[in-house]
């Protein structure tokens, strides 16, 4: 539900986020060491797997949006692998469109950021059961926010689609529950196993 | 060990052996006109277009309506509440609220680009292969860490579906049924955590290898595409098809 398709934003909304996406694209891309890539890409081709699973919520089921987790894991390089995945989602699957790239960027990966921002600082000092608060609320702020900017960016584009956009919001409370118990427990588990993985080199400089 | 993620299947045709570079600015070109149109009728015709584009490279039917399929999802909340929110001359009532003849074009146009374009980036872009989409990226400029990080992710995305099902099986096998509640969701909180670990590790092996192998962070991108007349043609056409919309457009208001 966070793939919008094209056709559906306003000229100055597409061109805005088009606008932020890059910005915060070049920020990230310089803070990223070439050899750092390949550790990235790994991440972020795990994400993107976790993504596809289908969760059973109610009577239908929902799939992860894992921004807050990624902003945490991940830190700035999480906007080079959310543009990453949402341009093969869009090239393979045909999920969202090609000029709504920009913002539909921007939406998930704002998020994550702040996500990053929040609590990858928290995450360094607290215990393995304080983690799992952490990483719930990593999951659900990302999901929140998310679903926050889809519903602006909309508004924004034509206030015809206000009603529209007022019931899409309440479609992302369901996925915010279950995005907090999977993030939660995803953070205790790692902080757990392997703490290492939430300690990468760069994270600590954000 | 489940089918590859990315798969491209499809037969080689005139139009999937053009230049990666030409179908990628096609398809903007393309997306920007279809944005920038109003007239409904011009609309379906590039929709029926974008339907020629999907035949023409060779995508079977049912992928072409599982994929759309995914698109809807989102349109539907929108297209049923616009003939309700726009103002205009009343179409229908549903007791204290009117739809609108305005309102039912509008959601009408919106679903035809939507669809439109999302079917002629799976017809020219859908049906290159991964590899080559990356590479076409980075001689069109697009940042080289950047280009870099998707040839890599593409690289794994198999790899850690595999993974997946590896792990998920060892899950069934103990006798785990996804259900709608907390066990359900946190077991597959330890499945991705479990994903994620597994994944660094196998990230710091890769990187040991390749470093072992001279690897310095950069990869030297080859490519052995030749621009062929076949490509001038494509071009050419997509320029006039999308000026000729453009015209008939401006006629139309």
């Amino acid at each position: 539900m966070a793939h919008i398709p094209d056709g559906v934003l306003a000229a100055p909304v597409l061109i805005g986020g088009a606008v932020i996406t890059v910005g915060a694209l070049a920020v990230a891309l310089h803070r990223l060491d070439t050899e750092r890539i390949p550790q990235v890409a790994v991440l972020s081709a795990a994400f993107f797997i976790s993504s596809l699973v289908s969760i059973p919520m109610g009577p239908g089921s929902v799939h992860l949006l894992m921004n807050g987790l990624m902003g945490l894991v991940l830190g700035w390089a999480a906007v080079p692998a959310i543009l990453v995945a949402l341009s093969l989602q869009a090239v393979f699957f045909g999920y969202g469109g090609f000029l709504v790239l920009g913002v539909n960027t921007m939406n998930i990966a704002l998020p994550a950021l702040v996500c990053g921002m929040f609590f990858s600082r928290w995450l360094q000092v607290t215990d393995v059961r304080r983690s799992f608060l952490l990483g719930a609320l990593a999951g659900g702020l990302g999901v929140l926010l998310t679903g926050l900017m889809v519903v602006i960016t909309i508004a924004l584009s034509n206030t015809d689609y206000l009603p529209a956009a007022k019931v899409m919001i309440f479609t992302y409370l369901p996925l915010a529950v279950v995005e907090m118990v999977v993030a939660g427990a995803a953070i205790s588990f790692i902080r757990r196993v392997a703490p290492e993985l939430l300690f990468l080199p760069e994270r600590q400089s954000v | 060990m489940g089918d590859p993620l990315l798969a491209v299947d499809v037969p080689q045709r005139w139009l999937t052996l053009r230049d990666p570079r030409v179908r990628i600015l096609s398809v903007f070109g393309f997306a920007l006109v279809v944005l920038a149109l109003d007239d409904l009728l011009l609309l379906m015709s590039t929709l029926l277009l974008a339907v020629g584009l999907a035949v023409a490279a060779g995508l079977g039917p049912t992928l072409i309506i599982k994929r759309l399929a995914a698109l809807e999802g989102f349109m539907l909340v929108l297209c049923i509440l616009l003939p309700f929110s726009v103002p205009g001359e009343t179409w229908f009532r549903v007791g204290a609220f009117s739809a609108t003849w305005e309102g039912l074009q509008m959601a009408v146009a919106i679903l035809l680009k939507a669809n439109t374009v999302v079917l002629a980036l799976l017809a020219l872009v859908g049906t290159m292969e991964p590899v080559v989409l990356g590479h076409a990226l980075a001689q069109l400029k697009v940042p080289e860490k950047l280009v870099h990080l998707f040839l890599f992710t593409i690289r794994y995305l198999d790899l850690f579906h595999s993974e997946y099902h590896r792990l998920h099986r060892a899950m069934v096998a103990r006798g785990f049924v996804a259900r709608s509640d907390l066990h359900t969701w946190r077991s597959l909180g330890w499945l991705v955590g479990m994903l994620l670990v597994r994944s660094l590790r196998r990230s710091q092996r890769i990187l040991a290898a390749m470093k072992c192998r001279g690897f310095s962070g950069r990869f030297y991108l080859m490519d052995g595409q030749t621009w062929e007349r076949g490509d001038t043609l494509f071009a050419l056409l997509s320029i006039g098809v999308m000026i000729g919309l453009l015209f008939m457009n401006g006629r139309a208001v």
